[in-house]
């Protein structure tokens, strides 16, 4: 087997684990996204300060 | 890595520099073994009460417990690579055969086992992690490191590790541990023995050579003869017992029924036959019955797939 060979053979399987573990990434990336709308999703509707007070989000003065 | 190693590398396991491929290391998480925790942990899934879980959910809960039992594999392999090279049904793994050093495979089993629990109780609930986290300890410790090689029970308490993915999926959906799940559970536990001494009385030299004290090398094939039927009885009874609960039905009574029947037959001729017997045929029953052990589990959980999937009532109720 030549240096060339050799060298080419290497960077062929360094190349396909280099793509698999790149697939396997991607892959849990969106797996993170979809679970994170879908958990948003369930948690439901949110209403906060954002930048203005909102009195009627304050909690009622004795109950 | 650099390309410093280059300048010595080759293309095959038996130099000293081979490249390890993703195949390789995909190889360390047992896939064969993963298949079917993914079927037992689906049917959990399927067949647990309630609403149940959003189908990402459900499939990002099922893609965790199989990582999970893929990073115990890893363990596995790197804790037994040294008797894994002595026997023949596991000598061409990715360690004994030199395509991945064993510190990787340790890194690999730690990082997964981390990645994997954490992610179940995010995505499901902290019991759901917890118990993940407890089979891929059982395995990896109580199984690999010390049942494994110091007593012929190893099968029969070690068995539990594989018993728990049903389990896992139920809890994934419920946040509780039921009735039904322990069946699940108590399913798998009763049929890995009778299905590993199967394949010991099969693969003896194999057991013999690495020094693991299966029941065959302990006390004689006589006696793990006798120990298949035992098992395979209190196995039969509680597998036809479970068509009467929440995860049974006409469906999967009539599996049970069928299945437990041949089951029983062949571990009745394995308990009759002598070793001149098995060594003429080339253990063909010993050999039917490892395979009709596999389809055994799968006919059992695609029964309760099936009663999961069946409009509610079909049985009538019994309990």
């Amino acid at each position: 087997m030549s240096f060339e060979n050799v060298t080419s053979d290497v960077h062929i399987k360094r190349r396909s684990r280099n793509l698999g573990v790149a697939a396997c990434l991607v892959g849990f990336m969106v797996l993170l996204f979809a679970l994170t709308m879908v958990k948003v999703q369930e948690t439901g509707a949110n209403q906060g300060f954002d930048h203005v007070v909102r009195p009627e989000l304050l909690p009622v003065e004795g109950s | 890595m650099t390309d410093a190693s280059l300048h010595i590398a080759t293309g095959g396991p038996e130099t000293a520099e081979y490249e390890p491929t993703f195949g390789d290391y995909f190889a360390l998480l047992k896939p064969r073994v993963m298949s079917l925790v993914v079927f037992t942990a689906l049917v959990g899934i399927l067949a647990a009460p309630s609403a149940g879980l959003h189908p990402v959910e459900a499939f990002a809960a099922l893609l965790f417990i199989a990582i999970g039992a893929g990073a115990s594999g890893a363990l596995n392999m790197w804790w037994d690579a040294d008797i894994d090279g002595v026997m023949k049904r596991t000598a061409k793994r990715p360690i004994p055969s030199g395509r991945v050093t064993p510190k990787d495979a340790l890194h690999l089993g730690l990082g997964l086992s981390l990645l994997s629990v954490m992610m179940l109780w995010l995505t499901t609930n902290w019991l759901a992690g917890a118990l993940l986290a407890f089979t891929i300890f059982f395995y990896a410790v109580v199984y690999s490191m010390w049942l494994k090689r110091s007593t012929p029970q190893n099968i029969v308490i070690g068995g539990a590790a594989g018993a728990f993915p049903p389990m896992i999926g139920w809890v994934a959906v419920t946040g509780s541990v039921s009735v039904e799940a322990v069946l699940m559970f108590a399913l798998i536990f009763m049929w890995t023995p009778p299905h590993f001494w199967a394949l010991a009385l099969f693969m003896r030299s194999d057991y013999d050579d690495a020094g693991v004290p299966m029941l065959t090398v302990t006390h004689g094939r006589r006696a793990t003869r006798r120990h298949i039927l035992a098992y395979t009885v209190l196995l039969a009874a509680l597998a036809v017992g479970a068509a009467f609960t929440g995860i049974g039905g006409p469906v999967y009574l009539a599996v049970a029924v069928i299945a437990n029947a041949i089951f029983l037959r062949d571990a009745f001729r394995i308990s009759r036959r002598s070793e001149a017997d098995a060594e003429a045929d080339n253990f063909r029953v010993e050999r039917s019955f490892f395979r009709f052990s596999l389809l055994y589990l799968f006919l059992h959980f695609g029964a309760i797939w099936v009663e999961a999937v069946l409009p509610q009532g079909a049985w009538g109720g019994f309990f």
